[in-house]
């Protein structure tokens, strides 16, 4: 997740805008799909971990950024084998590794507020009516907020165990959802009294 | 020292009424001391008394003044506001970035914004925190941010509600002691009476009036007298 994966540092990769930094992801990818197999792909891993080099990012940021997807690269390996063989299970495999380890690349190096300061940035033009402020502080909450609710979730289910309730989905939900809604009223307040309403 | 007139914060007959429900009956205060506390039993109303010092509730009669303006944003501006939980408050992942925020909202320059969150930083002794994500910091250090989150907004006044509800005793003393230190008018609402020792003038609150108001010791022992029946 972009707000627990960003490594503080001066590397050129750290300081480079947001937006050079999404638009070669987006070179990355579209290579990496329409370039000839394996020589691009060869090109492309050889690019992202140049990038980690360059980053000062070790070995172990990049494992932790694919272990979260570790099954789903070892059920498209096992689905790719058994359709395709061996050599174009490896290929499909590594590619996708090696674009999960290009966007790792980027949320390891931008902190969230230079993507909101971009994002900002972008939407400078776009007329007076679109709430230029308030989109960029939509973003910047969920990426504030969505390790709360997870820390919420699991308080609320550890209570629940401790109660004997097993896991049931909607006894969960309920109380994430009325308190997280009791939140967001605390928060909008808390936004408004830091002078939000002169930002738009 | 008397205070800047254009600095005092004044309710004229201000109440609040929500869903036909009186919050807070009509009431006229002027608060120019440099430490106030408001105190009173759960559902007094002394949260609500609070929030119309930043603007944050509306009032449904009278006004609220600082000097002689009346505009909410006005208020915003001269009056941070610290709330008790400050998971509610801290809005950017990492600490820099919530330090930020108001200042962005204010139009600062960036020069300007990286001297005040220097600044305010060193004078709490946070600069270790500076890189952190706010999630990840402990219930003490997330109430010292959300504090120097308002302190960087260089208000003149700082209200604070029930800061220390949810901080260990360690930290409640360590909060303590920069609250003591501050240069800002305080006005603080607590439940905790030894905090309020100090403080100029303290207020009590009960069923949405002011039933009592002056030195700490006199409000505080009624207030002691009244839960003690």
């Amino acid at each position: 997740m972009l707000t627990e994966a960003y490594i503080p540092g001066t590397s050129p990769l750290h300081r480079a805008r947001p937006l050079w930094k999404v638009l070669g992801l987006i070179v990355i990818c579209t290579a990496l799909f329409a370039g000839p197999g394996w020589p691009t792909l060869g090109l492309g891993g050889a690019a992202v971990l140049a990038g980690f080099a360059l980053a000062r990012l070790s070995p172990r940021h990049a494992v932790r950024a694919l272990r979260p997807l570790i099954w789903i690269l070892a059920l498209l390996f096992a689905v790719q084998l058994w359709l395709s063989g061996w050599a174009l299970a490896g290929f499909v495999v590594l590619r996708f590794a090696v674009l999960i380890l290009a966007a790792a690349l980027i949320t390891l190096t931008t902190r969230s507020s230079e993507f909101v300061d971009g994002l900002m940035a972008l939407l400078a033009p776009a007329p007076a009516w679109v709430p230029k402020a308030r989109i960029a502080l939509a973003i910047s909450l969920a990426l504030r907020f969505l390790p709360m609710v997870r820390d919420l979730l699991e308080e609320i289910r550890q209570a629940q165990a401790a109660r004997g309730l097993e896991r049931n989905l909607i006894a969960l939900a309920v109380p994430l959802l009325l308190r997280a809604l009791k939140s967001a009223d605390d928060i909008s307040a808390a936004i408004y009294a830091r002078s939000f309403d002169a930002a738009d | 020292m008397s205070p800047d007139p254009s600095t005092v914060l004044t309710l004229q007959g201000v109440s609040v009424v929500k869903d036909g429900r009186t919050i807070l009956h009509p009431l006229d205060l002027t608060l120019a001391e440099r430490r106030i506390g408001i105190i009173g039993r759960n559902g007094s109303g002394k949260s609500t008394l609070a929030r119309l010092f930043n603007g944050i509730e509306t009032p449904s009669t009278g006004t609220v003044r600082l000097g002689d303006r009346s505009e909410r944003r006005a208020l915003r501006r001269a009056v941070g506001f610290v709330f008790q939980n400050p998971d509610n408050q801290i809005v950017y992942p990492i600490v820099e970035e919530d330090l930020a925020f108001g200042l962005k909202n204010l139009k600062l320059p960036a020069d300007e914004i990286r001297t005040r969150i220097d600044a305010v930083l060193d004078r709490f002794g946070l600069a270790d925190l500076r890189a952190r994500l706010t999630h990840q910091l402990s219930g003490g250090e997330k109430q010292m941010i959300a504090l120097a989150g308002v302190l960087v907004m260089r208000p003149a006044t700082v209200v604070l509600d029930e800061p220390a509800t949810l901080l260990d005793l360690w930290n409640r003393n360590r909060l303590m002691q920069l609250i003591t230190g501050l240069e800002e008018q305080v006005i603080m609402v607590s439940h905790d009476l030894e905090m309020l020792a100090g403080f100029d003038r303290v207020l009590l609150v009960e069923a949405g009036r002011i039933a009592a108001d002056g030195p700490p010791a006199a409000v505080i022992a009624r207030y002691r007298a009244g839960a003690a029946c």
